[in-house]
């Protein structure tokens, strides 16, 4: 939806809560019970990142293929449509990496294996190896993080985290965080929104100006007393200071299945991309 | 079981006095609302029962044992008396801050360091007295606001305290959600626990109390069973809990009588 008149400040925060819808379809999928939905986190962000690591260390082409391949099959399993993952995975990260590496086309040294008809410049069939080794294995990469982002809702994905030994403090500061940041934008687009509905014809940039500085102040009070009112009932919950967590993760039959196929694949494709 | 005593109590903030030389007893069983406009001094009165702000002048006692910023410094005294009192915020934006809704009513007792796995049973057990099981997963943000103070009740009752203090519990609800929050509370624990609730829905007040004390400037304008106070209008409309208002029945005619706050 196109809409006119509005400051450089709540286009950006038009863009985050945009964001935000976006944070919330993934999470929508993320509790659709398909195939890695029903995986225990912990195996998940294990399991994708050792394939992530194996993809940034396989040596062939064929070794990304089978690893992107099984990639897309496990998003296909997931119930997480192609669309998506072509949308919001491939087109970026295609178009930013064939930025990055279309000089390597024209020059990387070797065999000519085409030439561009008005410049005469040769693309080398070594410049079009490393260029298609460099994107596949960033899109390989890229879609294998896709399917933990949106196969795990992000609160499990930091509770998963404890288990790789990052501190409890950092894992409960990053999720009351996300929790809050989303609190704010929300309130924010909703006070600008509200403003605007009141709003008839165009202000003047120093008006606008204005009335963007007043919100910010607004939010700020809103989030000092927000913030004091969560510290009153952590302390009214027993919090002393130090952070108590549970970790009611249980591996399940399918878990440890999905942990030996991780493993079988990670090892198949550190032994292939060797 | 223990009860509070409130004397000549004084508490202020930012240059306001939210309560000014209050003197209040509140036994142990017993289920007061406490009624007044916005700024009466509810929540401040909540807030210091529950230890989280401290008097300017005067005492608030819990057990006989005197609730001072010191006291609070002894983890002993501190887990003991969070362990007995439980207070549901107004906000839930403010009460639920965990990422699932299991994770938010086991904050407490992990805190209080409960035994896991006794704590993952309590709340369990807890989220299938308050009928909410299936939102165990779930991130408390993104339930509905009936959803939420559910969630929030649960946050405390897995504690089982012997206190429950309740800001607004039924505030933004719907009327089929507020009647079931209302019945939970009458329900828990069969009615022996001391209930203190904050609210100017005036509504529920003979359902969930069996006295009522009216706050007016931080004052107790009275202290009374429920019915007496819902009969005495000219104290409703001095505490700006009733106002009139003219209005028609469709024959025409209008005429005004005094209208409850909500």
């Amino acid at each position: 939806m196109k809409r006119s008149g509005r400051s450089y400040f709540e286009r950006t925060l038009d863009g985050l809560v945009a964001g935000i819808d976006r944070t919330r379809a993934a999470e929508r999928h993320a509790e659709d019970g398909g195939l890695l939905q029903r995986v225990d986190p912990r195996v998940k962000v294990g399991g994708l990142l050792a394939l992530v690591v194996a993809a940034a260390f396989a040596r062939n082409h064929l070794t990304l293929v089978g690893l992107l391949a099984v990639a897309v099959a496990g998003a296909l399993l997931s119930r997480l449509p192609l669309g998506l993952l072509v949308g919001r995975v491939w087109l970026g990260t295609v178009l930013l990496t064939a930025a990055i590496a279309l000089p390597a086309l024209f020059l990387t040294p070797g065999d000519p294996a085409w030439r561009l008809p008005v410049a005469g410049w040769a693309v080398s069939w070594q410049g079009l190896r490393t260029v298609s080794y460099l994107l596949l294995r960033v899109v390989t990469a890229a879609t294998l993080t896709f399917l933990l982002v949106f196969t795990t809702p992000w609160a499990h994905v930091l509770k998963a985290l404890r288990v790789f030994r990052v501190p409890v403090v950092a894992v409960v500061i990053l999720g009351m965080t996300y929790r809050y940041i989303l609190l704010l934008l929300e309130s924010a687009h909703a006070m600008f929104e509200a403003r605007r509905s009141r709003t008839v014809g165009r202000l003047s940039p120093g008006d606008r100006r204005r009335l963007a500085t007043a919100g910010v102040g607004v939010l700020l009070d809103r989030s000092i007393r927000l913030s004091g009112n969560v510290y009153d009932a952590m302390q009214a919950r027993g919090f002393r200071g130090e952070v108590h967590v549970l970790d009611e993760f249980q591996m399940r039959g399918r878990d440890w299945l999905a942990l030996a196929g991780f493993a079988v694949f990670t090892a198949a494709a550190a032994w292939a991309g060797r | 079981m223990k009860g509070f005593d409130l004397t000549a109590v004084t508490c202020g903030y930012q240059q306001v006095t939210a309560l000014r030389s209050l003197t209040l007893g509140i036994p142990p069983g017993t289920r007061v609302a406490l009624v007044g406009a916005n700024g009466s001094g509810k929540s401040t009165l909540l807030r210091l029962l529950d230890g989280l702000v401290f008097p300017d002048a005067g005492e608030v006692r819990f057990g006989g044992d005197l609730l001072t910023e010191e006291r609070f410094g002894e983890d002993t005294f501190a887990y003991s008396f969070r362990r007995s009192v439980g207070l549901v915020f107004q906000d839930p934006d403010a009460q639920l801050f965990n990422p699932t809704v299991f994770d938010e009513v086991a904050f407490g007792p992990l805190q209080l360091a409960w035994d896991k796995r006794e704590i993952a049973a309590r709340v369990d057990e807890t989220l299938e007295r308050l009928l909410i099981p299936h939102l165990r997963d779930r991130v408390p943000q993104r339930l509905s606001t009936g959803e939420q103070k559910r969630v929030a009740l649960a946050s405390v009752l897995v504690m089982d305290p012997e206190v429950l203090l309740l800001d607004e519990p039924t505030a933004g609800l719907d009327p089929r959600s507020q009647s079931q929050v209302i019945d939970l509370l009458v329900g828990w624990a069969g009615g022996a626990k001391t209930i203190v609730t904050a609210t100017h829905d005036l509504a529920m007040i003979d359902d969930i109390a069996d006295r009522c004390v009216v706050l007016q400037g931080g004052e107790v304008a009275a202290d009374r069973p429920p019915a007496d106070v819902l009969c005495d209008l000219e104290l409703l409309r001095d505490a700006n809990l009733v106002h009139s208002h003219r209005h028609g029945h469709g024959h025409g005619h209008g005429h005004s009588h005094p209208h409850l706050h909500d």
